[in-house]
């Protein structure tokens, strides 16, 4: 097991040199002018033509390919991605203050749907053949079939349109002006539902939540339906092996059968699709904080991407990307510590 | 193919799959007897009115509009948005039918496009093993380390608006998983005697994997292929709705959704009176990707016999 995280452990320089290779491969399809236009924070200058030709020169932004990689992933280590045109700050600041938001929306979709997702699944697995069993499948593919924009906004229309009860956002006006600009309320953790409890501030607490509902349920519909699938079809698979036959012949009661023989193996592939639905959740980040109008960095790069805003759009894509490999060790790790047979490999 | 095909029949949900296909199918061939065009691009959605806000069903063409069209010496065919209008007075009606076409289009010129490099990749990287498999793999792997949407938004951002562009990012980013399923395919099947005759006769490594090691193994990935239509669609129109897809006024379900983000909630008072402006194409790609997923569920449970008629 050693071995093979050690192994895992090697790759991830390799990995990270390629995510970095090919996001500077993109920004290398941008003219040097635009390259240029990442860096500066003045509209102006870009105006004179004779002005942006010396800050190319002086950047380097003219630089053959492989010199040009360097310099770039230099600054890059220095947590230098350039000025974000669309949030008025650098971009690396405007991600430090906008990523809190996003953590708390997934951090809340994440667990109910693997505690009860999982749970689900088992049930319906157990209970094969009923009319809860079929339903599940009919939603499963319904909810796959639903993308993310079309069923947020259903969720908007209906839930804030009509019911007025879900309001789009992070916080009300009353609420943002105590935890941005108010002096009593401490900001310890950025996660406006945490530092409300921390600060003993229920009303505030329950505002955020209020605005929280309708994103979490957009964001993660999907996951249910995938999660609640692949556990249900693995756990099938497992109760039919002959161990589980032989538990049964000796006499173990059911409960132990199920909860204790079946349920570990069966977990096994599940690890891997929690990997996989988280990295379907940061997708579908972008599109439920642009709906929902939730002041995330999926939003503002959204918003970036509109208004052609390359240095804050790239920015967001090492971001996301350096998520997800780590996302992925993780994922690999916990499978070689859970699975046995990758374990003694 | 024929057990295939009678499974593919005979299951309710499959039949319903491919009922819905076939009506996607005509709706896109006599989409100019639908719907026929106003202007010379008939992918351009044509403007019922002059009107920012969106209007209701059955909404008359404007009398301004009407003489535009005859000035421009186009014979007026039709005067009514039979779904309402959406934001800048396009005209649903004609944005879901014309954007039927536009689907199928994005679907399989990407689907067919990534499945092509997909195969390339994986067959050679499995065929021939050793430090070629290994970077393939890596390379690989670093494509599979962007969320898909993510990875198409930034690149479509980067080459521009337009449908090409969107395919193109679409394409970029979505051949890895049809490498990874034939190369599984191959590592498996090279070792089989007749592989090993062919081999062993002389025939070149690139006839080996084309007329013998192929055949044998691509079913899988069109199955996979069939499946993914519904998902490139579905991005795409993401993209158009996050803004960085098609042109303005083009053809394309995604655009018509992002034209009801600003309208959705109502004016106060009249909550969802603009429900139109998200039904109508909501409807149009929720039955098409539903289409495509409901064939793609049945051709899996066929391919693998263990699950078969129960997942």
């Amino acid at each position: 097991m050693v071995a093979y995280i050690i192994r895992r452990l090697l790759l991830l320089p390799v990995i990270l040199f390629g995510v970095t290779f090919l996001i500077y491969c993109m920004f290398s399809l941008l003219s040097p002018e635009e390259r240029l236009a990442t860096y500066v924070n003045n509209p102006n200058i870009l105006k004179s033509t004779q002005a942006s030709q010396r800050l190319i020169k002086k950047f380097h932004l003219d630089d053959p390919f492989p010199l040009g990689y360097i310099r770039w992933a230099d600054k890059i280590i220095r947590f230098n991605l350039g000025w974000s045109k669309a949030a008025n700050q650098p971009v690396w600041d405007a991600i430090c203050q906008r990523f809190p938001a996003t953590l708390e929306l997934v951090m809340y979709s994440i667990i109910p749907v693997i505690l009860v997702g999982i749970w689900l699944g088992v049930i319906s697995a157990v209970h094969h053949n009923d009319i809860v069993d079929q339903s599940i499948r009919v939603i499963a593919i319904v909810g796959w079939s639903l993308p993310t924009f079309i069923f947020g906004l259903f969720v908007l229309f209906v839930f804030y349109g009509i019911l007025g009860w879900l309001p789009p956002g992070r916080l009300s006006t009353w609420a943002q002006d105590i935890v941005y600009t108010g002096t009593k309320f401490h900001n310890y953790t950025h996660l406006v539902t945490i530092d409300a409890l921390l600060n003993g501030n229920i009303p505030i607490f329950l505002d955020a939540l209020r605005h929280l509902v309708a994103p979490i349920i957009t964001l993660s519909y999907i996951s249910w339906a995938f999660l609640l699938r692949i556990t249900r079809s693995s756990m099938l698979d497992t109760l039919r092996k002959d161990y589980i036959r032989t538990a049964r012949s000796k006499g173990v009661d059911e409960h132990t059968v199920v909860h204790k023989h079946a349920e570990k193996n069966a977990l096994i592939p599940v690890v891997t699709i929690a990997g996989m639905m988280i990295v379907g959740m940061l997708g579908g980040v972008v599109i439920t904080e642009t709906v929902f109008t939730y002041p995330g960095v999926g939003f503002w790069a959204a918003t970036a991407a509109q208004q052609l805003d390359y240095g804050s759009v790239l920015g967001f894509a090492l971001l996301f990307a350096s998520i997800m490999v780590i996302g992925n060790l993780i994922v690999d790790v916990s499978y070689a510590l859970i699975d046995p047979r990758v374990r003694l490999e | 193919m024929k057990r295939i095909l009678k499974k593919l029949f005979s299951n309710v949900s499959s039949l319903v799959g491919i009922i819905l296909l076939l009506f996607f199918v005509a709706i896109a061939i006599f989409a100019p007897i639908i719907a026929p065009p106003l202007s010379d691009d008939p992918y351009q959605v044509p403007r019922m009115s002059w009107d920012e806000d969106p209007q209701p069903p059955g909404f008359p063409m404007s009398d301004n509009m009407k003489e535009i069209y005859q000035y421009m010496g186009k014979k007026v065919k039709w005067t009514k948005a039979i779904f309402g209008t959406a934001q800048g007075g396009y005209d649903i009606f004609y944005g879901v039918i014309w954007g039927t076409r536009t689907a199928f289009k994005v679907g399989i010129i990407t689907v067919v496009a990534a499945m092509l490099i997909g195969v390339f990749i994986g067959s050679v990287s499995a065929y021939f093993g050793g430090w070629l498999d290994e970077t393939l793999m890596r390379i690989t792997d670093i494509f599979l380390s962007f969320p898909f949407l993510v990875a198409a938004m930034v690149l479509t951002t980067i080459l521009g608006r337009g449908l090409d562009k969107v395919m193109i990012a679409l394409i970029t980013f979505g051949w890895m998983g049809y490498a990874r399923v034939i190369r599984g395919s191959i590592l498996s099947a090279k070792e089989e005697t007749y592989v090993m005759a062919a081999k062993a006769l002389g025939v070149r490594d690139g006839r080996v994997i084309w007329r013998h090691l192929l055949p044998n193994t691509i079913f899988p990935v069109l199955v996979q292929a069939s499946m993914n239509i519904g998902s490139m669609v579905v991005t795409a129109a993401a993209l158009s709705f996050l803004g960085v897809g098609a042109p303005l006024g083009y053809a394309d379900w995604g655009q018509m959704v992002s034209f009801a983000r600003n309208w959705i909630i109502g004016k106060p008072g009249h909550a969802g009176q603009y429900w139109y402006t998200v039904f109508y194409p909501g409807l149009f790609i929720v039955l098409f990707v539903l289409a495509w997923n409901l064939i793609g569920d049945t051709l899996r449970d066929i391919l693998d016999p263990r699950l078969r008629g129960e997942l």
